[in-house]
């Protein structure tokens, strides 16, 4: 699985942040990066999943 | 402290009854009478009614079963209430057509070109694209998750301490407010300190709160005198600063440049003026409104006692399940909004505690499920004003819960709540039978 977040769409909640520490980290201006970009380690993969369920925005998708 | 005289000179607002241009503030009619119970909250919806937000999640529910995704009524000049995730969602999104020139509805409506457009009078909030982008880039490194998170000891000691300040507690008697004794302090006293202002004005803070946020469909004759209460202790403040700069969010703003300038001062004041403002009331109904909820539902209270970890869920179900804040928006052009026929500068509400309660976004919607896991909840906002106190907010409601509960494991409602009045939502008297 991997995870892709929209930069553009992404308004800083940090809910992914607060989720999936290990996944997305935050900058100086509360944005979220993200921290893999290739495959996801597969524990990684519920934490990711949670994180994307949760953003209010809708700025991050998975893909297998 | 400068002499008033001193003072750069204000420009006092242009005010008319009718609208000669766009530079004016219009006065909507007002009287007393027009302001009185409402009769179908359909067609006549007033949020400046306490009945509103006493009754808010049954007035949400009886609106989304008839059918009708977006209230109307007649007072405030015309005001729209949609009440779905999916309009709330939508206006929040689209900034072409509904300004955020004035996001508190009141009876006085600002013209296109009596505010410095798109700054608005307290950036970003009341800012459009593209200004906004640029107001808010300032706000957000002090804001972010790193710098915040260093308050949590500061903010820990000063629950601490609401709570000693109680005295001896006898289980089955002792009666505290959870509002006036603990809820009210917290916010103010972090935002008092990171502003640099004086601790002992707190009551002070609360009044201007009150004032701004409360009283809205009071005369507004009797209102103006108290914003410039409110404007001339900020300049206070500012020359303070000016004069003994210091480690603080208001020298910060005195300091800062937009492409090598400093901010213009009307700028200071009007960020200053929603930093203290957006963060008070806001956090203390959050916080209020969870041990609210915690008073009547022991299974949860000890949930939270007993599994720490289920914080990180209950903390964003709180927020959804007793969202504080709904914000409002001018219509910028006449446009049909799923029917509705919003002609320019008319108010749109934006209460996105209504949507968060929207069964086709949540499931279980009406329920209070203290582990959700899938909750994109919008009781921060959405879109380009997303609340920039977030991440303070966030701590300090997770805080005071935590400590609420460690130190009363049990508690329960021992009297009449009374909720605020207006945008911001939670109860301001919450008397608890310490158990
Ligand atoms: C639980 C507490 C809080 C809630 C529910 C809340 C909610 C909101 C919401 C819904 C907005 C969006 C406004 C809009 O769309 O027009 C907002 C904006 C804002 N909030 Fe908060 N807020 C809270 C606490 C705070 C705190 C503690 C601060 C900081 C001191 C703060 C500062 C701001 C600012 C500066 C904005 C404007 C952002 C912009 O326009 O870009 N808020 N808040
Ligand atoms: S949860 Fe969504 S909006 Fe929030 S920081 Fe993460 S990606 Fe951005």
């Amino acid at each position: 699985m991997r995870v892709h977040l929209d930069a553009g769409i992404c308004q800083g909640h940090n809910r992914c942040y607060a989720l999936a520490p290990a996944v997305f980290d935050v900058d100086e201006y509360g944005q979220a990066v993200q921290r893999i970009d290739d495959e996801l380690p597969s524990e990684l993969e519920a934490r990711a999943r949670l994180a994307a369920a949760n953003c209010p925005e809708y700025a991050i998708t998975l893909t297998d | 402290m400068t002499d008033v005289s001193e003072r750069p000179e204000r420009v006092p607002p242009i005010i008319k009854d009718t609208p000669e241009g766009a530079d004016v503030w219009e006065r909507v009619p007002w009287d007393a009478e027009m302001y009185g119970p409402v009769q179908d909250w359909a067609t006549d919806i007033d949020h400046g009614r306490p009945e509103y937000n006493e009754n808010a999640h049954q007035i949400w529910h009886d609106l989304r079963e008839s059918g009708c995704p977006v209230a109307h009524s007649e007072r405030y000049g015309g005001m729209w209430a949609p009440i779905t995730h999916e309009t709330v969602h939508e206006i929040a999104y689209d900034t072409e057509n509904f300004t955020s020139r004035s996001v508190v509805v009141s009876h006085l409506r600002p013209g296109d070109l009596q505010l410095p457009a798109p700054i608005g009078g307290a950036p970003p909030i009341t800012s459009d694209p593209p200004f906004h982008q640029v107001a808010r880039r300032l706000l957000l490194p002090p804001f972010a998750p790193k710098q915040i998170e260093p308050w949590e000891d500061e903010v820990r000691t000063l629950c601490r301490g609401l709570l000693d300040a109680m005295g001896d507690v006898t289980p089955g008697e002792t009666i505290i407010d959870g509002a006036v004794q603990y809820a009210q302090h917290i916010p103010v006293n972090v935002i008092g300190r990171m502003l640099g202002f004086p601790q002992e004005d707190e009551e002070r803070f609360r009044g201007f709160v009150h004032d701004t946020l409360e009283r809205i469909n009071e005369d507004p004759n009797e209102r103006s005198d108290s914003f410039q209460h409110l404007e001339m202790y900020i300049d206070d403040q500012i020359e303070d600063h000016i004069a003994n700069p210091r480690d603080d969010l208001t020298s910060y703003l005195l300091d800062v440049e937009i492409e090598g300038n400093k901010l213009e001062r009307d700028h200071v004041r009007g960020t200053i003026i929603l930093l203290l403002i957006a963060g008070i009331d806001t956090t203390w109904s959050a916080i209020g409104s969870s041990l609210w909820h915690l008073a009547q539902h022991p299974d949860d209270r000890h949930r939270l006692a007993d599994d720490p970890e289920v914080m990180d869920f209950a903390l964003e179900e709180f927020l959804r399940a007793y969202a504080p804040v709904t914000m409002a928006r001018l219509v910028a052009k006449d446009n049909d909004f799923h029917g509705c026929p919003m002609k320019k500068d008319d108010w749109v509400l934006l209460p996105f505690p209504a949507a968060n309660r929207d069964p086709k976004q949540f499931e279980d919607a009406e329920g209070f499920i203290i582990d959700r896991q899938v909750n994109r909840h919008s009781a921060f906002g959405l879109g380009i004003h997303r609340c920039l106190g977030s991440n303070l907010a966030r701590l300090e409601l997770r805080i005071a819960i935590e400590e609420f509960v460690a130190r009363f494991r049990d508690f329960e409602l021992a009297g009449d709540v009374k909720w605020s009045i207006g945008q911001i939502r939670g109860p301001r008297v919450l008397p608890l039978r310490i158990l």
